[in-house]
């Protein structure tokens, strides 16, 4: 439920757990991920063995103990993150909601670091926030105007049965995930879904899960979707691998189909 | 050449900054560094540029590329900041080379030992020195203005300065 935005706005809006993600995306995920492993595998063992010739001078490398400036510090904010894991893993069980989990841990990240506080707080991305706010009133705005039930509709209408449903929406929040901010298109397709479900009798956990399939794999098919994707890229550019569109997306391309064909399999098996 | 010296290039296309800061190089016993910048790099990283070379000296793509905290996708960006952080500790080790253009007169401008020049000169002029050095048509030559448009976009997206 953590692991993407898109996640935690819909485990958030629809009342999904973290246990309730690792159980149904997680297990999916989990098969994915060793397909995908399978694929790089295949096409990338000719470079893996080339590199393999040239071994790792390990002693060159720079000790992690080295970055560690200030003890203290890092002991309290390894203590808080630790802490912001377990509320989030547990956050069922105690009641607590996913915004309330990081205001304490923001909270207690300023009153462990108080001589920095000022500091944090001009630092915190003002800007993020406020799109965010500004996204939620549009998108309520669509949903209080109609215009999101229209477009459920819509797909109902083009589906005509639940297989063809689950496709339209693992493929189509692929797709648009792949060049777009995932966070909007996932906010724009809960009330969709809601009323997708309500209006076909279709099981709203499935469609939730084909959502947040659909929009945390499609990030990965072009360079620029998804924020890890842009700092692999700049790193690798930066040790001299400088990765354009065409073999970013050579790459990438076929595995995000793999996966996406493979999440979409897996919930016909599993849910129909 | 024992206290070090760091020549900037500036050029308008067709100019001769290129002959000029071969000139500069050779008379002061020192490195140029253009064209070939790309192989040293290479050479340093122990990795192979020649298929990057169309990207040297190009100004990204704002609607193909994204910028995540400091971090950006763009190819030509990702190129520009190799050769910038190559020219820096080019810089720091104490070495003395001419660099033409790579936004050089604004990255190394801390560096008390540079000095920065910027070659120009009138359009006919240019346009004959093209014809005759690359056997192009007047019509061709004349394609100067896309050139330094070219170049003066790449180097106004990265620097604070105005080109020239």
């Amino acid at each position: 439920m953590c692991g993407d935005p898109p996640n935690i706005i819909i485990g958030t809006s629809l009342g999904y757990s973290f246990t309730d993600f690792v159980t149904n995306t997680g297990v999916i995920a989990a098969v994915c991920l060793i397909a995908v492993l399978v694929y790089f595998y295949l096409i990338f063992h000719r470079e893996l063995k080339a590199d393999a010739s040239k071994p790792v001078d390990y002693s060159s490398l720079p000790s992690p103990e080295s970055t560690i400036t200030d003890k203290k510090g890092f002991a309290m904010s390894c203590v808080i993150f630790a802490s912001a894991i377990v509320l989030l893993v547990t956050h069922a069980q105690t009641g607590l909601t996913v915004s309330t989990i990081g205001c304490l841990v923001a909270a207690a990240t300023l009153l462990t670091s108080w001589k920095y506080a000022i500091l944090l707080l001009k630092k915190v991305d003002y800007k993020t926030l406020l799109f965010f706010i500004g996204l939620f009133v549009v998108i309520g705005g669509l949903e209080q105007a109609g215009i999101l039930e229209i477009m459920a509709g819509f797909i109902g209408k083009i589906s005509g049965n639940v297989m063809v449903m689950v496709a339209i929406i693992i493929w189509l929040s692929a797709v648009v995930s792949a060049f777009v901010d995932n966070i909007p298109f996932a906010t724009t397709m809960i009330p969709i879904i809601k009323s997708l479900s309500a209006a076909y009798g279709v099981d709203l956990s499935m469609l939730s899960w084909t959502l947040a399939m659909g929009t945390d794999i499609g990030g990965s098919a072009t360079p620029i979707d998804a924020s890890a994707n842009v700092v692999g890229v700049a790193t690798a550019s930066r040790e001299g691998y400088v990765i354009k569109w065409g073999l970013y997306c050579k790459k990438m391309m076929p595995a995000t189909v793999i996966v996406v064909l493979l999440s979409m399999l897996l919930i016909y098996f599993r849910y129909l | 050449m024992e206290k070090q010296l760091i020549i900037s290039v500036g050029r308008e296309y067709g100019s001769g900054g290129h002959e000029i800061a071969e000139k500069l190089a050779n008379h002061y016993g020192i490195q140029l560094l253009d064209h070939n910048l790309l192989d040293e790099i290479a050479e340093k990283k122990n990795v192979k540029m020649d298929h990057l070379r169309t990207l040297d000296e190009k100004h990204k793509n704002p609607l193909s590329s994204r910028t995540v905290r400091g971090y950006s996708s763009s190819p030509e960006e990702n190129m520009l900041y190799l050769q910038f952080d190559y020219l820096r500790d080019k810089a720091d080790s104490g070495e003395s080379f001419v660099i033409v253009g790579r936004c050089s007169e604004t990255i190394l401008k801390q560096y008390d030992c540079m000095v920065s020049i910027f070659i120009l000169a009138d359009r006919d002029k240019r346009t004959e020195r093209i014809m005759r050095l690359y056997h192009l048509t007047e019509s061709d030559a004349a394609k100067i203005r896309e050139k330094d448009t070219s170049r003066r976009r790449y180097h106004n997206s990265f620097c604070v300065g105005k080109w020239g």
